[in-house]
């Protein structure tokens, strides 16, 4: 019975390399002083386009607030997930409930590593894993532009997930697998300043792909349909199709994405919906620039037939 | 008074003539909807001049529009089913699809009402009738492949 022996030895050794490893794999990794030094001094005025082409307010904003209301990042909405409800938290300037007390060191940490001031791992339905392609510099600007919001008090609820989707340390794995700052869609020298410009809005702040990508089991991005659009992840029905396959938007111009992302109506005069409602607002205040960078970009996309099933047409 | 009576049930028997289909008279509707309001866009935008009596007429095309959407004929309980992208929020809260429909109405009418000028003014009553849309479509509609 000596091989049982060296077998159960073997196994145990496995076992407690393998939870080490497993532990060390899954350690929350904060940014290094060299991409902390790229943080600057920020702007205000140059981080108000960045909290807009981030869409903050689309998920910590109160729910159903408008106007200025908008601008008070209370939190609360709830995302209903399969894994599980995530409630995006309170990042007004109150030091207490919100993130008033943090540095923009902090919230570089956040947005570009998922990992909170305390050390943890966030969760990625603060879309970080896009973020993550975002310049430090403009991280700065929107600290910047946060701190002249207002402190709004009141704590949310928590997130209500499945196991084991509630042990935080595993997304610590997740990292590994997904985050990247490196860009989705290579783009060759020589290509067009307004399509670079428009892949770092929508790979970066702007977090399209979270939505318009259909996702693995283990939740990342499948880059291979990046945008080809999805079953809807939280909420019902599908998010269409933006490449210019399938259903998407081959027979959009430039100027009609633009047009849609300022006023939200199709070139065939249907409007926005959905979660998409509030996107198009936040999209509506930034520069015509931005807009038509979006749309050479997109139009710049390879095209994908739709990450979703078909249509059902049955009439009963 | 009977006469209101009487027109307004002819009415009546007009509509569940006209709505033996509520999902296809609803789409139709919101396809004929789309056009008008379209039209409208093009001359905002200076693909088409400013015309104040056919910018008139188009608004009064809305307001007619706007009317024939009777919420309770082409929203049936059982119409949540079939080939549609209503979304089942609509039966769980008639109260708040209504209201929704009769604040654009009452958008159309002022619009009507205070007939624009020049394009700056027709501008922005399409700003505020087009706001309906997005605002509706956020809660009431789902999209579908």
């Amino acid at each position: 019975m000596a091989w049982l022996k060296k077998l159960v030895g073997a196994a145990l050794v496995l076992g407690v390399v393998g939870a080490a490893a497993g532990w060390l794999l899954s350690a929350p990794v904060k940014l290094d002083a060299a991409a902390l030094a790229q943080l600057g001094p920020g702007d205000a005025v140059r981080g108000k386009r960045i909290f807009y082409a981030g869409g903050c307010t689309s998920c910590h904003a109160k729910p159903g607030s408008q106007g200025d209301a908008r601008l008070q990042l209370v939190g609360g909405l709830e995302l209903k997930t399969p894994f599980g409800t995530f409630v995006p938290p309170n990042i007004s300037q109150d030091p207490k409930d919100g993130i008033g007390a943090w540095s923009a060191e902090d919230l570089a940490n956040a947005m570009l590593k998922g990992v909170s001031p305390s050390g943890h791992h966030l969760y990625p339905a603060f879309p970080y894993a896009s973020y993550a392609r975002m310049k430090p510099s403009d991280i700065a600007d929107l600290y910047a532009f946060l701190k002249t919001l207002p402190a709004v008090a009141g704590k949310t609820p928590g997130n209500s997930l499945a196991f084991p989707f509630n042990i935080r340390r595993g997304i610590g794995l997740w990292k590994r697998l997904y985050l990247s700052d490196q860009p989705v869609i290579p783009l060759p020298g020589g290509t067009p300043e307004p399509v670079m410009a428009g892949r770092y809005l929508v790979e970066g702040p702007g977090h399209c792909g979270e939505c318009h990508t259909p996702r693995d089991l283990a939740g990342g991005i499948r880059k291979s349909e990046w945008l080809a659009g999805a079953v809807a992840a939280e909420g019902s029905g599908v998010v269409p199709n933006i490449t210019s396959g399938g259903s998407g938007i081959t027979n959009w111009s430039e100027a009609d994405i633009a047009n849609y992302l300022e006023t939200g109506f199709t070139p065939d005069f249907d409007s926005a919906g959905g979660a998409m409602v509030d996107v198009q607002r936040n999209m509506a205040e930034l520069t015509a620039d931005d807009r038509a960078a979006i749309a050479a970009y997109l139009k710049a996309v390879p095209p994908h037939p739709n990450g979703y099933p078909p249509r059902k047409k049955s009439t009963n | 008074m009977r006469k209101l009576v009487i027109a307004i049930s002819m009415l009546a028997l007009a509509a569940s003539a006209a709505f033996a289909d509520p999902i296809l008279d609803r789409q139709a509707l919101m396809k004929e909807r789309g056009k008008i309001v379209g039209g409208l866009a093009k001359v905002v935008k200076g693909e088409e001049p400013f015309d104040a009596a056919a910018v008139l007429t188009q608004l009064q095309a809305v307001q007619e529009n706007a009317e024939k959407f009777d919420v309770e004929a082409l929203f049936p309980k059982g119409s949540d089913a079939g080939d549609t992208t209503a979304a089942p929020k609509i039966w769980e809260d008639m109260a708040g699809f209504k209201a929704a429909e009769d604040k654009y109405l009452s958008d159309v009418k002022a619009a009507v009402a205070a007939a624009p000028g020049d394009v700056d003014a027709l501008k922005a009553q399409v700003g505020v009738l087009g706001s309906n849309c997005g605002a509706c479509h956020q809660s009431y509609r789902v999209k579908k492949g």
